[in-house]
């Protein structure tokens, strides 16, 4: 008669085991590593990783003076670079007090306001694609391609500008800006259709994003979750309104809020927070006003002794600059406070108890840049 | 609440304490022993309602170092500065407010990481954008490195 061999037969299901998501991985969209621990394929926490593109923009910008900074500054969140340009702008001439022209608000807000469609655009298409549907993705990008063209004509580049300078603007705008801009909302206010069509209204991307990921409006302000994701929660932290810059304190928009916190909210702000945009630039394009393109400024910038605090909207939440200056033409500290860095530290909170699958949908819809979370 | 009741107020609840005006914020240095506490009664008490912390940095003043909070009140829409101020370079060591504001848990990492002040009952107090085995912390203004090129 054969023995029988008991083998000790571990129950898989029980066993809690970690997974590294990234630091090569599509569902991070840059280098993040996200360590997940894991029973069965439910998420039980998780833990970021980040730094692996740190480069010490602070330390960096301690040896810089504040025109140099500007450049900097693109290299964080490149897919928002005019709106942090203009942080550092906008800090630099409060603190000497310089009034820039009429021509460079307008300019500057119209500007911020096509960079974030465009923004929004890259969101969409990637988050599309995180969830299968690859179209999303040759939609999004042919039509933020349209902007970068007009970026490109204007300001030379399409990715990292560097088109403000504080006081004003490098150089004016191309005769077939405002032209090429009418040209371009006449279109997307088409295209955005089509967008809802093909997945707002599809029901396995709702499946998939409704309910899940739920962040309340009390952990979207205690972890400082701002932009579109903490707008989804129902936190009401659009700079545009509170603190208004540029010319966003004299133009009609809302401050889109939603009040369910998960996905699908996330993502229905930023489909609104597109038309808002768009309503912005139409209510400027045609009425910039003729003038100079920058103020005069002095060769060497120096800021008075003290301390300075810049806060703008930039596309995914509230980016704000501190500057301690001790009266050098360089500031002797300099802080960044990124939108992403905040957002990702509630990525634990809200994926607990979901799917790992989900993770994916959840990730993309607090739509993280790497370099602004690393710096 | 304007920045007068706002500094007559925060007076009530540490009197005697330092504190500097610009046009932006109202600034209080605060003795780090008495931070959490007063933490707490800035979120907690109704007319303050300090729920939003936008902003943690450190600072190297070189005589001393320095961590600054930035906070907003959803709620009343008015805001503050707090600086706690650390003697001792050698140990700088201030008490967490992760607590209170949970966004502070990243951001204090990231300032133990760069500047090396630990803060104290942390849950999870290690570097958090540099490699563990880095030696030093490249934002302190002494600090050198000849391997990793930083300087400009």
């Amino acid at each position: 008669m054969k023995e029988v061999i008991n083998l000790p037969v571990k129950n898989i299901e029980e066993e809690e085991y970690h997974i590294n998501m990234g630091p090569q991985h599509p569902s991070t969209h840059g280098v993040l590593r996200l360590v997940v621990s894991l029973q069965g394929e439910i998420v039980q926490n998780l833990k970021p990783h980040c730094g692996y593109i740190h480069r010490g923009i602070e330390k960096m910008c301690e040896k810089d003076t504040y025109p140099q900074i500007v450049h900097l500054t693109d290299r964080m969140d490149y897919l928002s670079a005019h709106i942090n340009n203009h942080a550092v702008c906008l800090l630099v001439e409060n603190a000497l007090e310089i009034d820039v022209p009429e021509r460079v608000k307008y300019i500057r807000t119209i500007v911020d306001e096509l960079n974030r469609i465009a923004s929004h655009e890259l969101w969409w298409c990637s988050f599309g694609m995180d969830l299968g549907g690859l179209t999303c993705f040759f939609y999004g990008l042919r039509d933020r391609e349209k902007i970068l063209d007009i970026f490109e004509e204007s300001f030379g580049s399409r990715l990292l500008h560097s088109y403000y300078t504080p006081g004003g603007l490098m150089q004016d705008i191309h005769p077939n800006f405002q032209k090429r801009v009418k040209e371009f909302i006449k279109y997307f206010r088409k295209k955005i259709k089509d967008y809802d069509d093909l997945l707002t209204g599809n029901i396995i991307m709702q499946e998939r994003t409704k309910g899940v990921g739920i962040l309340t409006v009390e952990d979207a302000v205690a972890y400082g979750v701002t932009g579109p994701s903490g707008r989804g929660s129902g936190f009401s932290c659009d700079v545009r309104k509170h603190h208004p810059y540029a010319m966003y304190d004299k133009v009609i928009f809302n401050e889109i809020l939603m009040h369910e916190g998960d996905t699908f909210a996330r993502y229905m702000v930023r489909m609104y927070e597109m038309r808002e945009s768009m309503k912005i630039i139409e209510q400027l394009i045609d009425n910039i006003p003729a003038g100079d393109f920058s103020a005069k400024m002095k060769a060497v910038i120096k800021l008075p002794a003290g301390e300075y605090y810049q806060r703008v909207e930039a596309a995914r939440g509230e980016l704000g600059v501190y500057v301690i200056s001790d009266g050098n033409k360089t500031p002797y500290r300099m802080k960044f406070r990124s939108p992403n860095f905040s957002n990702l530290s509630a990525l634990d909170h809200i994926s607990r108890g979901g799917k790992i699958a989900d993770l994916v949908a959840i990730g993309g819809s607090l739509d993280y840049v790497i370099p602004d979370i690393d710096r | 609440m304007d920045n007068t009741t706002l500094k007559e107020k925060i007076q009530g609840l540490l009197p005697g304490a330092e504190f500097q005006e610009n046009k932006q914020f109202i600034t209080f240095i605060i003795p780090a022993d008495q931070m959490h506490d007063l933490a707490l009664k800035l979120k907690n008490e109704p007319d303050l309602a300090f729920d939003f912390l936008f902003c943690l940095s450190g600072v190297d003043m070189v005589k001393y170092m320095e961590v600054v909070y930035h906070l907003e009140s959803t709620l009343h829409r008015h805001q503050l500065v707090l600086k706690v101020r650390m003697y001792d370079r050698e140990h700088p060591a201030a008490d967490t407010v992760c607590d209170i504001w949970k966004t502070a848990d990243f951001h204090e990492r990231e300032v133990f990481d760069l500047l090396g002040i630990t803060f104290n009952h942390h849950p999870d107090m290690r570097r958090i954008f540099l490699d563990d085995n880095w030696k030093g912390h490249p934002l302190r203004k002494d600090y050198v490195d000849e391997v990793n090129i930083v300087e400009l």
